[in-house]
């Protein structure tokens, strides 16, 4: 067993911290509270490298194994929510499913930009009415001569209405199979394609500072040739994609604990009450040391989930604990931690008050901690 | 141009830095080590001058075997290549010792500019990069926080902050400077950086690869010994003035300044 991480890996964390820290935090506040996607901050984060982390070099990508896609996004989530979650989305659902089931036509014209990070791409799978059940999406897309004809609608999408979005994955019922159970597609679109609107959802909890949108599909028109891989096969690169978000959101829950964590002893170790820093009460030194064991255990899970992927293995089980694990692990550190500030951690003025709002969506985003305590249970055969 | 950087590798300014039991260092198991903070700026300009001019920057360390994460990441931000003095007789030397071992290390690398920190942020002694400068019998241009390049490459202008006004020098190339805060803002080394920083070429010597026996650097190279190292003194806990009104603190403030700090 080698638990070290190479000297690749030790520098782009490094590098991906001071970044976070010099170019992220001082803005993250007034994003935030703004609800503004930044798009300064956003093309800062391109030439660093952080979007096509996976992507081999040949589509412009940094050729990166996961475990350094998966730090650079802990790395951001220890500083902020919403900026990591435009780097995973961006990543895991706009630029995954273009590269790993696109057509070399399809990568060639989509993926330069999209690593650069000049560009972003939405992945349009919940709807109003298809959340956990994402087999039952009603949107319908039917070819008419050699176009595909889209009506529907898609709700949730991150990344996808930006001004700088070039288009989004749509998932799609394409027919009807013999046992008449739905046929599903992924589809291609382009911002600005007639009969498709992607509008900006706001007043969210979280993630303020990323961008949300609903889709739109109206008698929506796009060639034949906009279809992702074998048609049919949409479920089935869904599931795909979705195992290697899940590492990243993981990725997300480990990043914010951590941030979460630095953030309560800092404070815990300089407040002062009754004559003692607050830290030295046993009632809260607890709290720091089962919030450092449960980060390390996080980690622990996460990186051997990335290291089964990066070594061709099995990992739909270990990536779904992981998500699961490091969201909820985060939701213990994001109470603490505000607990540990008391009325202050309440203030817009402390950080960890965003965290405490962030956390949520990473037990609901990405299929939520019920479905994968369902995802875990198939895979370890109970049901 | 040829430019090279002189880079030490420093403990993480937010580490613990504690005594080691023997008195004379200090304990390394928990340390991050990192760039010296002053010779990232020295990475940056050089870097920047090469964009301007073209040519090569090198970068040039001496170490342990950990010092080679810190040239790479000078590699990964576009240096082109790095020399790394890879040899236990080496370490450990006081400033004269350590600048003879780089002066060894450049007997065959030509170059026109050499970047050092004005100091490191962990012994703060700021002599090394004027001892190289001695031993090359080149200018030495000290912290310094803008640099200028001659169109025809053949002289530097340099300034350098005094007390309330700023000192500008010229001297001819090839020159030392060292670098002081203010000089730039260094990049982040790029993801796609680090990649290619895989595939530069990096050497490792030894002392006798630069013409050098080990009298002449690290510890037995060193005029200085280390007698004892002490933390500094703790800071006594402040003391907050109660009161109900600021007339009230205000007179308890004065009283205290006068009988207790005695500085009224």
């Amino acid at each position: 067993m080698d638990f070290s991480l190479t000297m690749e890996q030790e520098i782009l964390r490094k590098s991906v911290r001071d970044f976070a820290e010099k170019e992220i935090k001082p803005k993250a506040r007034e994003l935030d509270e703004r609800e503004e996607f930044s798009y300064e901050t956003c093309r800062a984060m391109g030439e660093l490298g952080l979007f096509g982390m996976f992507v081999s070099e040949e589509y412009a990508g940094q050729g990166l194994d996961y475990i350094s896609y998966i730090i650079a996004v802990e790395e951001i989530a220890r500083i902020d929510g919403s900026h990591a979650a435009t780097i995973a989305a961006g990543n895991s659902l706009g630029i995954g499913p273009l590269y790993y089931y696109g057509n070399e036509e399809q990568k060639r014209k989509y993926l330069p930009k999209l690593c650069s990070g000049e560009m972003l791409w939405g992945f349009g799978l919940t709807e109003p009415n298809a959340g956990s059940d994402a087999g039952n999406t009603q949107t319908q897309a039917v070819l008419d001569g050699n176009e595909w004809v889209i009506n529907g609608s898609k709700i949730f999408i991150t990344n996808a209405s930006t001004d700088i979005t070039a288009g989004v994955t749509v998932l799609a019922r394409t027919g009807i199979r013999e046992a008449g159970k739905k046929e599903l597609s992924c589809i291609l679109v382009e911002t600005g394609t007639r009969g498709f609107e992607a509008r900006p959802m706001h007043g969210k909890l979280m993630w303020r500072a990323s961008n949300t949108s609903e889709l739109y599909f109206d008698d929506c028109r796009v060639p034949e040739d906009n279809r992702l891989g074998p048609q049919g096969e949409g479920f089935h690169q869904m599931l795909g994609t979705l195992d290697g978000g899940r590492l990243s959101i993981g990725a997300m829950g480990l990043g914010g604990a951590q941030g979460c964590f630095e953030m309560a002893r800092r404070y815990a170790t300089q407040r002062v009450q009754f004559g003692k820093p607050i830290a030295s009460f046993q009632v809260n030194s607890f709290k720091l040391a089962d919030m450092a064991m449960e980060i390390e255990l996080a980690r622990l899970l996460l990186y051997k989930a990335c290291w089964l992927r990066d070594n061709h293995k099995p990992y739909a089980k270990e990536a779904a604990m992981a998500k699961l694990y490091c969201s909820e692990v985060m939701y213990r550190c994001a109470n603490h931690a505000v607990q540990l500030h008391g009325g202050y951690g309440l203030m817009k003025e402390y950080d960890v008050e965003r965290f405490y709002r962030d956390q949520k969506l990473l037990e609901i985003g990405e299929g939520t901690s019920e479905i994968q305590r369902l995802v875990i249970s198939r895979l370890i055969g109970v049901i | 141009m040829n430019i090279l950087v002189c880079i030490k590798q420093v403990p993480d300014t937010e580490s613990q830095i504690k005594i080691d039991s023997g008195g004379k260092g200090i304990q390394t198991a928990d340390i991050k080590w990192v760039m010296n903070p002053y010779d990232e700026f020295g990475v940056e300009e050089a870097l920047r001058i090469k964009e301007k001019t073209g040519g090569k920057v090198t970068v040039i360390g001496v170490g342990p075997q950990r010092v080679v994460e810190s040239l790479r990441t000078a590699l990964a931000m576009g240096a082109d290549e790095a020399i790394h003095v890879d040899d236990p007789a080496a370490d450990g030397g006081d400033a004269l010792a350590t600048a003879r071992v780089l002066a060894g290390s450049v007997k065959d690398v030509p170059f026109d500019l050499i970047f050092c920190g004005q100091r490191a942020v962990d012994d703060d002694n700021a002599q090394v990069g004027a001892a190289l400068s001695e031993l090359l019998q080149i200018p030495l241009l000290s912290v310094i926080t803008k640099v200028e390049i001659s169109d025809d490459k053949a002289k530097v202008k340099v300034q350098r902050p005094v007390e309330g006004a700023t000192w500008v020098f010229e001297a001819p190339l090839p020159a030392l400077i060292t670098t002081q805060k203010g000089l730039n803002e260094p990049r982040y080394a790029s993801l796609p950086g680090i990649m290619k920083a895989k595939k530069k070429p990096l050497s490792a010597k030894k002392l006798g690869d630069l013409g050098l026996s080990p009298d002449q650097a690290g510890l037995q190279g060193s005029k200085l010994t280390i007698k004892g190292l002490t933390p500094p003194p703790e800071r006594k806990a402040g003391k907050i003035i109660e009161g109900e009104t600021a007339q009230e603190k205000g007179t308890i403030l004065v009283k205290l300044l006068r009988e207790e700090a005695k500085i009224i």
